[in-house]
């Protein structure tokens, strides 16, 4: 029964990941004066990329082929390990959230493998940018997961949110500074607006997009799905973790239910959130990413200190 | 001493205290002026809410009148008026590059570290809130040192002395549950004093040196080395 559950929800992410993106994409329209397309346009684009046939250059490897559907594959194992409307898993009692961060290395690996495989500057320039955020990424990201799991002590993620909830509503000084800190990371890591720009084409400043340039048919599909998914990754991780009231402890179908209705307003309103954060704030320089990100590490490292000196038994 | 044991009330004043330190470090890693000045405000907003928070757990109503004395000084007179001669000397557009901002940053969070280490010895003494309060009061007075040595501009090391002043009034309001009436008017109206000559001071700098970087002050020797 319970691996069913974590079957079908892990599914139900997956299938629901576009549709978060088609959210987002809508409300920035509405903030920008732009006529917004339907919620639905996603899947459409994802539909029309399948059908087409993938052209491949000649230089490219068998690397280049199988990465998309690495990296894939690799978002939904991270997909189930996180807990989406219902927090009694086996998958996250598989896999904690340090074997998370390392299925989101894995997939960027790959895709840096791939941008350099094809020979072109452009993936190359896109390959070695990602490395470069990611690197000051991932300790911020770790630092703000951290202070969590020592919180529940335990990495488990369904364990740490059951821990959170049961606690009931207590204002942790750590919790404020780590919620900060994976916001900026999250904001990074997806590729968002201060960071990079998901819909720029132009040279100097993309860089998931200068990766996945030579990427055509049902290989860029997955890839645009993999990012999707990602996107709604660190939005589930963000509101279940600081805000997991609603999530379904047990599987009768009201609980279920009401947790599906929880997240689903939770991502709407962090969506509305980014959607603001993106049309308010510009774009910044490559060589000024390391400032942004060494602020979220030093968040982590506050939020860290702030636990181990205010809220730990002496 | 465990934060789930606390009541609301100390949770409450615990996370204000960390926003505090938050706005602090914002302040650091802030180049421009007008930023500075309105996370300075966002400060100011912190201890009102602060002040008013102790008055009505502990209901001590001259604490209302504290805080609203912070609340019309801090978050509107002073940033009101900073902000004003930002405006008139036109320096808003003038973005701050700050030398070395990560390492700024870093020696920041030591900083509040330090200041956690020189308070252990009163953790036997104390209560949970009261230590807390004040590592955080200190660390915001050293992190306004830290912001008036890193940055150049005349405006900064004014918002860096008054964030000093505001880590000195929440360990005030937050340790002694309030400060007697006459001492915190008194020391709301040295900050208004301090205020208006800064105002002043600003004023000569400028028709001296014809600019508010402070760096520029080395040069005023009589003879070019």
């Amino acid at each position: 029964m319970n691996w069913l559950m974590a079957i079908i929800q892990t599914a139900l992410f997956v299938a629901l990941a576009p549709l978060l993106m088609g959210f987002l994409k809508f409300c920035k329209c509405l903030l920008q004066n732009r006529s917004a397309p339907s919620f639905l346009q996603p899947y459409r684009d994802l539909l029309k990329l399948t059908r087409k046939q993938p052209v491949i250059s000649e230089d490219a490897s068998w690397l280049f082929c199988v990465a998309p559907y690495i990296i894939f594959s690799a978002m939904i194992l991270a997909a189930s390990v996180v807990p989406f409307i219902a927090i009694d898993l086996p998958t996250s009692a598989e896999a904690d959230v340090i074997v998370l961060v390392g299925f989101f290395a894995f997939a960027r690996f790959f895709l840096a493998l791939a941008g350099l495989d094809i020979g072109t500057a452009f993936g190359g320039m896109g390959s070695s940018r990602e490395m470069t955020i990611s690197s000051l990424a991932e300790p911020a990201m770790l630092m703000a997961v951290f202070t969590l799991t020592m919180t529940a002590s335990t990495t488990n993620l369904s364990g740490a949110i059951e821990h959170v909830i049961q606690e009931g509503l207590i204002l942790r000084p750590s919790f404020v500074f780590a919620l900060f800190a994976l916001i900026l990371v999250a904001i990074a890591e997806t590729g968002r607006i201060p960071v990079d720009n998901p819909t720029t084409h132009l040279e100097l400043t993309m860089i998931h997009e200068a990766m996945i340039l030579e990427y055509s048919g049902r290989h860029l599909a997955l890839i645009e799905w993999a990012s999707a998914l990602k996107l709604m990754l660190y939005g589930v991780l963000i509101s279940n973790i600081f805000f997991p009231w609603g999530i379904a402890e047990s599987f009768t179908l009201s609980a279920l239910g009401y947790g599906f209705l929880a997240i689903s307003s939770k991502l709407i309103v962090l969506c509305i959130f980014l959607a603001f954060a993106e049309t308010a704030v510009a774009k910044m320089r490559l060589f000024r990413v390391q400032e942004y990100l060494g602020f979220a590490y030093l968040l982590g490292v506050l939020g860290m200190l702030s636990h181990i000196i205010l809220e730990s038994t002496r | 001493m465990n934060i789930e044991s606390q009541d609301f009330y100390t949770q409450a004043i615990l996370s204000m205290s960390a926003l505090v330190g938050l706005t602090s470090f914002l302040m650091l890693g802030q180049g421009r002026l007008l930023r500075l000045i309105f996370v300075f405000a966002l400060q100011g907003l912190l201890l009102t809410l602060t002040t008013g928070l102790c008055a009505y757990s502990l209901d001590n109503p001259h604490l209302y009148i504290s805080a609203v004395l912070t609340f019309s000084l801090k978050v509107i007179f002073i940033p009101w008026m900073l902000q004003k001669q930002v405006l008139e000397m036109n320096m808003h557009r003038d973005v701050e590059a700050l030398k070395n901002n990560t390492s700024v940053m870093l020696g920041g969070a030591s900083l509040m570290v330090f200041s956690y280490y020189v308070l252990q010895p009163i953790i036997h003494t104390s209560s949970m809130i009261m230590l807390n309060a004040l590592a955080v009061s200190l660390s915001v007075v050293l992190l306004g040192l830290l912001l008036m040595i890193s940055h150049r501009q005349a405006v900064a090391h004014v918002v860096g002395f008054m964030s000093i002043e505001n880590g000195l009034f929440f360990a005030a309001i937050v340790s002694t549950n309030g400060m007697p009436m006459v001492v915190e008017l008194g020391v709301a109206f040295d900050v208004l004093v301090a205020a208006v000559l800064f105002g002043i001071f600003f004023l000569h700098i400028r028709t001296s040196i014809d600019s508010l970087d402070v760096d520029l002050m080395n040069k005023l020797h009589e003879v070019d080395k």
